[in-house]
């Protein structure tokens, strides 16, 4: 579905990225952990561009995202992504929030683009909250919202930027729930989470980045119970405890 | 005082507001087209728009109105550029094109700069999550980043909307026939310099009160969202 290429970045002297390898097949959960400044969300954030690379390649579909010319926002559109901050539109209901893409983009009539919207409120629960601004939602609210946004364009692959990390946390839970039954019906999803437990259920494959590179990846299982890399035992020390 | 030139005289100042009143709006309409464009040239990466906009906007707001209205007044012609001589209640349509030219570009420079302090304060995860959904820059722009960055400004945009109208006042020196000109030739023609003025400021605060009005009303629709 997805890969990535010997890819590098930089923030003027700052090398974030050392050459990430990466590949995601179709259906895979791949749940990318690490402390923070590792690079994780930059690496997210280069696989839909939402930041240039420097150099590497990162292919979706085949299709070259880091060499794209115009082609990026109808990559994009196979490409959900969820952000730390929800960044739902404040000025549009949660309804408007939801079709906007589809009515623009996809040319989709109203009430067409509408009747997904609604199906997708009531997979993450919020049937009720169509007609809502999104500041009379909850954090969790908000984000299952934004969760159906990304949907809403039915992409083949989902982007999660630390979903939760904003959360009030008896609001947590709500938002991975949704998440767990996204990954049940086969979305392809990369994960970056600081939800240990959370990202032992639900990964296909734990990836962990320290300092710009991929340290250690594996199952989940082998992962948490058995890490070989010093960083990646120290990290799980200090987050598990 | 003695206002009874009033009952012989009182069309020249509604005509005169009338003038007014359509010089405002179109001056509204270009200076806000034209300046959300150099606010969106202004934060663009490409330099050479930037610095186009960024020259525009200080030369604008480093030199007078009148000097400004002169230069296009004169300039228009100058340049080639001529406007069919019909009478416009009352005005020559030629002189009230460059009036409106003259007073959209002087309020242009001063709208880019409100509309840019605007877009800036949007939070920058708006044009992301616009743009993750696959949105093109200008959709994203057009959407989600200017209604809630007029929203933000508001109230600066409605003062600029009431400086324009106080400055429209201007253009009566090339003999646009607008309120502040009317107000002139009532005043020479009763030989009464002092009260008609009474009588204009009147007018020009009761149309810059309404206006501001209107945009509170404006901005409370607008808050049913926060």
């Amino acid at each position: 579905m997805i890969k990535v290429i010997d890819l590098h970045k930089n923030f003027k002297n700052l090398h974030v990225l050392k050459g990430i390898n990466l590949n995601v097949s179709k259906g895979e959960v791949v749940v990318i952990i690490g402390p923070s400044g590792s690079g994780k969300s930059t690496l997210l954030r280069c696989l839909n561009k939402l930041e240039e690379s420097n150099s590497g390649e990162i292919l979706f579909k085949d299709i070259s995202v880091t060499n794209c010319k115009n082609g990026i926002n109808k990559i994009r559109q196979d490409m959900g992504m969820v952000f730390q901050n929800f960044n739902l539109f404040p000025h549009m209901t949660v309804l408007e929030n939801i079709t906007l893409a589809p009515i623009k983009i996809k040319k989709m009539d109203k009430k067409q683009a509408e009747d997904i919207g609604f199906k997708l409120l009531g997979r993450v629960g919020l049937s009720d909250k169509a007609n809502s601004y999104p500041n009379q939602l909850s954090g969790g609210q908000k984000q299952r919202v934004a969760i159906a946004r990304a949907l809403a364009m039915s992409p083949d692959l989902m982007l999660f930027d630390e979903p939760t990390s904003a959360l009030d946390p008896e609001m947590v839970g709500e938002v991975l729930e949704v998440m767990k039954q996204l990954a049940a019906e086969g979305m392809t999803m990369i994960i970056v989470t600081h939800e240990m437990t959370f990202a032992r259920q639900v990964a296909d494959r734990v990836i962990f980045m320290d300092d710009g590179v991929i340290l250690e990846e594996g199952s989940p299982e082998e992962f948490f119970t058995n890490p070989k890399n010093q960083r990646a035992q120290d990290f799980l020390k200090r987050v598990v405890n | 005082m003695d206002f009874s030139f009033l009952k012989n005289y009182y069309m020249f100042f509604l005509e005169g507001a009338k003038i007014t009143l359509l010089l405002a709006i179109l001056t509204i309409f270009f200076g806000v087209i034209f300046g959300i464009l150099l606010a969106l040239m202004r934060i663009s990466h490409n330099p050479i728009l930037k610095t186009i906009s960024a020259a525009y906007i200080e030369f604008i707001r480093g030199t007078p109105i009148m000097v400004q209205l002169f230069i296009v007044y004169y300039g228009l012609s100058f340049i080639g550029i001529t406007f069919p001589d019909i009478n416009v209640l009352g005005s020559s349509f030629p002189d009230l094109m460059a009036g409106v030219t003259a007073l959209s570009i002087n309020s242009a420079a001063y709208v880019a700069e409100i509309v840019r302090a605007g877009i800036q304060a949007v939070d920058k995860g708006q044009m992301e999550a616009s743009r993750s959904l696959g949105l093109t820059y200008f959709m994203s722009m057009k959407s989600i980043i200017l209604p809630q960055a007029i929203k933000n400004v508001l109230p600066a945009l409605g003062n600029e909307f009431i400086a324009i109208i106080k400055e429209s006042s201007i253009v009566s020196i090339i003999g646009i026939h607008e309120l502040m000109y009317n107000t002139d030739m009532v005043r020479g023609n009763t030989f009464k310099p002092f009260e008609p003025l009474i009588v204009t400021a009147g007018i020009y605060f009761i149309i810059t009160f309404s206006l501001s009005t209107i945009v509170r009303t404006l901005e409370r629709r607008l808050k049913t969202s926060d």
